[in-house]
């Protein structure tokens, strides 16, 4: 681990805004971009520049769409051992970065790997860390950061700040911020620096990388939700689900009481103890809107919601409200989905 | 086989079991108190109402730190119309004197509470587990079985408080599945509101506390309802006999949502936000309905027993009592070492002597009577608020007049002969 | 074996509700439970103990109320809990709650010996941060498994788990030495219903309560005081208005949201 001792107390040293770029096999996740983007809204506040970080086994190439979206600089470290994503390397690496760069803020998505790094980022450079922001500011008096986030599953918003201590960090979920590519296309500068890494010290060992399309799957990732509960009545009928969502690019997932009663994986659960996200269109089919549900959904941008029950909660949180048999609602929408698209494709 | 062995098992930890357990545990008795829910209270409902006298001997210096909400100095009746209500309420400073005759409280922190004295006093308090059946072994209760592995407690007694379903007095045969028509469902809603709020609305300082007494034919059937102030929030609810519910097909949350939005209520509570929202039956058949008390080896307290005045609103006090009472005969038998149905008879002679039974025979007419007397809650309510109109509302006819109008309707719609048949049965009954 | 699981008591979010006048939370009334999470986690732990012997202790820092929340454990079938309370960690921001569990946790590591698996939940449903378990585990230097999903081998004797946890786009399975940190998933496994006997150790176990005294502390590293991150305001999100209920013929609301969704379709083949 880093000796903190190398760690620069000073806070007026620390310049600029860093995003941490996050790749898996030497492709970047959007998230990453998202953030580069609202970077360069935060530096022209506070007139400093934006630069990018990203480690791993090779990732050079990606100083393309990093400048594109708007780094000055790339801040790398390559080696073998940092090919898959391990807490520990990437984490020493990047503290290693952040200890002798001194970036003032720190981004980081809000994704399975994100929140497990900056956890421990944080922890090694004893900076704060507030994770899951929905809003960031400068404030324009002392041109700190503030940084807004729900609590309580949702029920509370607050702004934290971080005055004493650098970088001030914070992590940000997926599909908060739009990514916009600049116009014209600039270029930057690769900062290339090294560790001695080797095989032997580090103790964690991957064994086996399973992509499943099917089960576990970060919900987080997808501009469209379809999802659905008890009210979808058995296993068999979330094909119609699946259908949908395939049709409309997006995925399936359903509430507790889906998972309960075998309908769906706990891993596609939406809720206070599932996952929270916040797709574009977020479709509920059969699901009464239990509060415990309604925190993991209700920042999606269009909620559309089908359910036999007029009075049911989740229309209270809802764009569109359908008060009809989703069974046999959903089956009648795919098809006119699937004229509409032929109709589309023809012309 | 588990070999759980404690010399008093208490079923259910309400206040009956848990003054049955403290006033056990005192005394030195190994007691182990069952209760289903997560914590002691978390399931409980009450309008409520707890009144400090039957802690005497239980609790010292009770409230002391208890979690009670205000005491009541103001009570007040209504008889409910459409519109309007005739009213009438006591508001005593005598009240506003220690030890407070009664608070309101909410169940979830009182029993909770309760069951830490308890729990302080020596008794074992195990929540989030399901006593099941009782144990019988030659023709006497020596346990119970509980929902969990390993499971099974024996015992020289089992105190059976598990509340108006009780699981146990029903496997024993003890009481029958209760009677629709013995049994009313509360629904109840708290109704959160600035202390100072509720102070200027109900006319009391803080900590002063007043409840309403709701009946009258606005409910269209034998309701009940009942307004209690707490301390940032007020308890509302409507409770109506399950038969009339089914009969009238009548949905109680239609009937409570119906009753906030009368224009005696609404005001009220009026800018309020719902906090809580609950359901809980009551019986109300008192004491004809009252199960078998005693066996060999076991004694029923509280709801289980069906010890509720429902004309008074009583139901703690009388599972609290009960429970004290069982614990003392508890103690009692355990001298001779005879836990037997003849022994225990000495718990049925206790609460004979108490107000309990008292209470409970002197009333036991009541709810009988206002099941099958509709004019009881029906039409003298409407009677008294048209009469109330009538007089107070003044329009140039002469009040000689008016008295003689309400007279000749009231004729009209009761009858004489039936006006003093329900006046001497109220009586007989009630008075 | 020993297993340390650090746990959280936590208002039932299910059960807060918001004043939107005032913009506050209304917690009265709201019961406190275990966060869902680390039910798990001592589910688990647990479960090692019956397969391989040892111990499970519980380590939480909070008011004394949260001793429920350890008990709780207990009567699921951990050995014994430990409190952490004391007002010098009031307001404790993640970094410092994780210095607090260190500092606690090497005080349990002198009481009941070293610790083969530290096992935290996934995150807290108040905060929400998942960022306390990782913030222990980087103090303590040991390797970190966040999302466990399963345990598929535990070796002690070579000291050594095989383990899969979540990604982003699925799951990947680890092995690394003893010790090592866990945050869970719940669905790593389903709850058993613990037997009678537990429960009765449980409610008549006495809680271990730990003073920031009986801690060796940096106390310039503790408390609202010492956290790097401070709650400027706080406030409750506008209220959700209910919106359009699509009416007309079963057809016709077909077609409004065939319509309201047309722009997401996918256009690929
Ligand atoms: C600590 C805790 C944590 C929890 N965490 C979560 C969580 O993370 N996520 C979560 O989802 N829940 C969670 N829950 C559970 C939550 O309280 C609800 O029980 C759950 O969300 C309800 O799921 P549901 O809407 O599918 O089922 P129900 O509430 O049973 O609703 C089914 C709905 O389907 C409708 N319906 C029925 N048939 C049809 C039809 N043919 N067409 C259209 N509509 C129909 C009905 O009108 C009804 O509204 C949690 C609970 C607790 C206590
Ligand atoms: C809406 C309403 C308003 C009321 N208002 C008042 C009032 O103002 N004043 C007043 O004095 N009384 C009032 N009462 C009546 C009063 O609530 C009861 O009489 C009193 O709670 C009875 O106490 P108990 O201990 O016998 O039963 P309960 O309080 O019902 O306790 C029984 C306990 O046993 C547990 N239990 C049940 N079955 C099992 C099992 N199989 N295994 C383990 N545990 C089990 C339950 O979870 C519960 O904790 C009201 C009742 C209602 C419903
Ligand atoms: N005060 C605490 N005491 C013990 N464990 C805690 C505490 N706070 C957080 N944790 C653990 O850290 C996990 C993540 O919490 P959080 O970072 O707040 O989301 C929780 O699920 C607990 O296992």
């Amino acid at each position: 681990m880093i000796d903190l001792i190398k760690k620069d107390p000073d806070i007026s040293h620390y310049k600029d805004i860093w995003v941490f770029v996050e790749q898996t096999d030497g492709k970047a996740e959007h998230v990453s971009f998202e953030l580069l983007t609202k970077a360069r809204e935060l530096a022209s506040q506070r007139n400093c520049h934006v630069a990018a970080v990203s480690v791993g086994e090779s990732v050079s190439h990606l100083a393309e769409d990093v400048f594109k979206y708007g780094a000055e600089k790339f801040y790398i470290i390559e080696d073998e051992v940092l090919k898959d994503y391990r807490t520990e390397p990437y984490r020493d690496a990047v503290s290693e970065l952040v200890v002798k760069y001194k970036p003032e803020i720190f981004l980081i998505g809000a994704t399975t790997q994100g929140r497990d790094l900056s956890g421990t980022v944080a922890t090694v450079l004893r900076t704060g860390l507030t994770a899951d922001t929905t809003k960031q500011d400068i404030d324009p008096e002392t041109g700190f950061l503030w940084m807004t986030r729900p609590t309580f599953g949702g029920s509370l918003m607050a702004t934290i700040f971080c005055p004493k201590h650098r970088p001030q960090m914070s992590t940000v979920r997926p599909g908060v911020f739009k990514a916009i590519p600049l116009d014209t296309q600039t270029n930057g500068e690769i900062i290339k620096e090294k560790i001695d890494f080797s095989e032997e010290d580090i103790v964690k060992k991957i064994l086996k990388k399973v992509i499943s399309s099917e089960g576990n799957v970060n919900l987080g990732f997808f501009d469209v939700i379809v999802s659905g509960g008890k009210g979808i009545g058995n296993k068999e009928n979330f094909n119609m689900l699946r259908e949908l969502a395939d049709l409309l690019g997006g995925t399936w997932a359903g509430s507790r009481k889906a998972v309960e009663l075998g309908y769906i994986p706990q891993t596609r659960q939406v809720g206070q103890t599932g996952q929270t996200v916040h797709p574009k269109l977020y479709i509920a089919c059969g699901i009464s809107g239990a509060i415990q549900h309604l925190v993991g959904m209700q920042t999606s941008e269009i909620i559309i919601a089908i359910n036999t029950d007029k009075d049911a909660p989740i229309f209270n949180v809802s764009t569109y409200c359908i008060v009809e048999d989703a069974l046999k609602f959903v089956p009648k929408l795919i098809e006119q989905l699937k004229s509409m698209q032929s109709i589309r494709r023809a012309l | 086989m588990s070999n759980l062995k404690y010399d008093v098992i208490v079923v259910g930890a309400g206040p009956a079991g848990l003054a049955a357990a403290t006033v056990l545990a005192k005394a030195g008795v190994k007691v182990i108190v069952i209760e289903r829910g997560r914590f002691a209270g978390s399931k409980n409902v009450m309008g409520g109402v707890f009144y400090s006298d039957c802690m005497k001997g239980i609790i010292d210096d009770f409230p002391g730190k208890a979690p009670v909400e205000r005491h009541i100095i103001d009570q007040r009746i209504w008889l409910l119309d459409n519109n309007s209500f005739v009213g009438f309420n006591h508001k005593n400073e005598l009240f506003n004197k220690k030890p407070y005759n009664c608070h309101t409280v909410f169940r979830a922190k009182f029993d909770n509470w309760f069951a830490k004295q308890a729990a302080d006093a020596g008794a074992l308090i195990i929540t989030r587990t399901l006593a099941k059946e009782a144990i019988i072994e030659n023709n006497r209760i020596v346990g119970i079985t509980t929902g969990r592995p390993d499971g099974d407690i024996k015992a020289d007694c089992v105190i059976i408080a598990d509340g108006v379903n009780s699981l146990l007095a029903k496997s024993l045969g003890f009481r029958k599945e209760i009677k629709r028509e013995s049994v009313a469902l509360a629904v109840k809603e708290v109704i959160g509101l600035d202390e100072k709020i509720i102070n200027d609305r109900f006319n009391v300082k803080s900590g002063e506390g007043v409840t309403i007494e709701v009946t009258g034919s606005f409910f269209n059937g034998e309701a009940m309802a009942f307004i209690y102030t707490n301390k940032k929030s007020i308890s509302l609810g409507v409770g109506m006999v399950v038969e009339d519910l089914v009969k009238n097909k009548i949905n109680p949350n239609d009937l409570l949502e119906s009753f906030k939005a009368h224009p005696s209520v609404a005001p009220l509570i009026n800018g309020g936000e719902t906090k809580e929202y609950l359901a809980h039956l009551i019986p109300e058949g008192g004491y004809k309905e009252m199960p078998k008390l005693i066996g060999n080896g076991v004694m029923v307290v509280g709801d289980a027993a069906m010890m509720v005045d429902a004309i008074h609103r009583e139901g703690s006090n009388l599972a609290v009592t009960s429970g004290k009472l069982a614990a003392e005969t508890y103690i009692e038998a355990a001298k001779a070492g005879d836990f037997s149905k003849k022994s225990l008879s000495l718990y049925e002679e206790k609460l004979k002597e108490s107000f309990v039974m008292k209470d409970l025979k002197k009333y036991k007419g009541v709810p009988a009577l206002l099941q099958h007397n509709k004019r009881l809650l029906q039409q003298y309510p409407k009677i008294l608020n048209n009469a109330a109109f009538e007089i107070l509302n003044v329009n140039g006819v002469s009040k000689h007049d008016k008295e003689k109008l309400l007279w000749k309707n009231m004729k009209q719609q009761i009858g004489v002969s039936n006006l003093i048949r329900d006046l001497f049965k109220l009586w007989r009954n009630v008075g | 074996m020993h297993a340390l699981v650090f746990i959280k008591q936590v208002p039932d979010a299910s059960q807060v509700r918001v004043n939107y006048e005032t913009g506050t939370l209304i917690r009265e009334g709201v019961p406190a439970i275990l966060n869902p999470f680390e039910v798990h986690a001592v589910e688990e732990a647990v479960k090692i103990r019956q397969k391989f012997g040892g111990k499970v202790t519980i380590l939480t820092m909070g008011p004394p109320q949260a001793a429920d929340a350890l008990k709780e454990c207990l009567s699921r079938g951990a050995d014994k809990g430990y409190l952490l309370s004391d007002r010098i960690f009031a307001g404790s921001d993640t970094l410092a709650t994780s210095y607090a569990l260190y500092e606690g946790a090497k005080k349990i590591i002198e009481l009941e010996g070293e610790v083969d698996f530290f096992f935290a939940g996934k995150q807290a449903i108040d905060g929400d941060t998942a960022q306390t378990g990782p913030g222990i585990a980087t103090r303590f230097n040991v390797p970190l498994v966040t999302y466990l999903i399963k345990l598929d081998e535990i070796n002690l004797e070579e000291k050594y788990v095989i383990a899969t946890r979540l990604t982003e786009f699925g799951q990947e399975t680890l092995k690394v030495p003893i010790p090592v940190f866990f945050t869970v998933e719940e669905s790593l496994n389903t709850l058993s219903h613990s037997p009678l006997p537990w429960l009765i150790k449980a409610a008549q176990s006495k809680i271990e309560i730990l003073s920031g005294e009986n801690v060796d502390l940096d106390k310039n590293q503790c408390g609202l005081k010492n956290s790097p991150t401070i709650v400027k305001k706080a406030f409750t999100p506008e209220k959700k208005q209910r919106g359009a209920t699509l009416t007309g013929t079963f057809d016709e609301v077909v077609n409004q949201a065939a319509e309201k969704v047309a722009p997401f379709l996918n256009d690929a083949l």
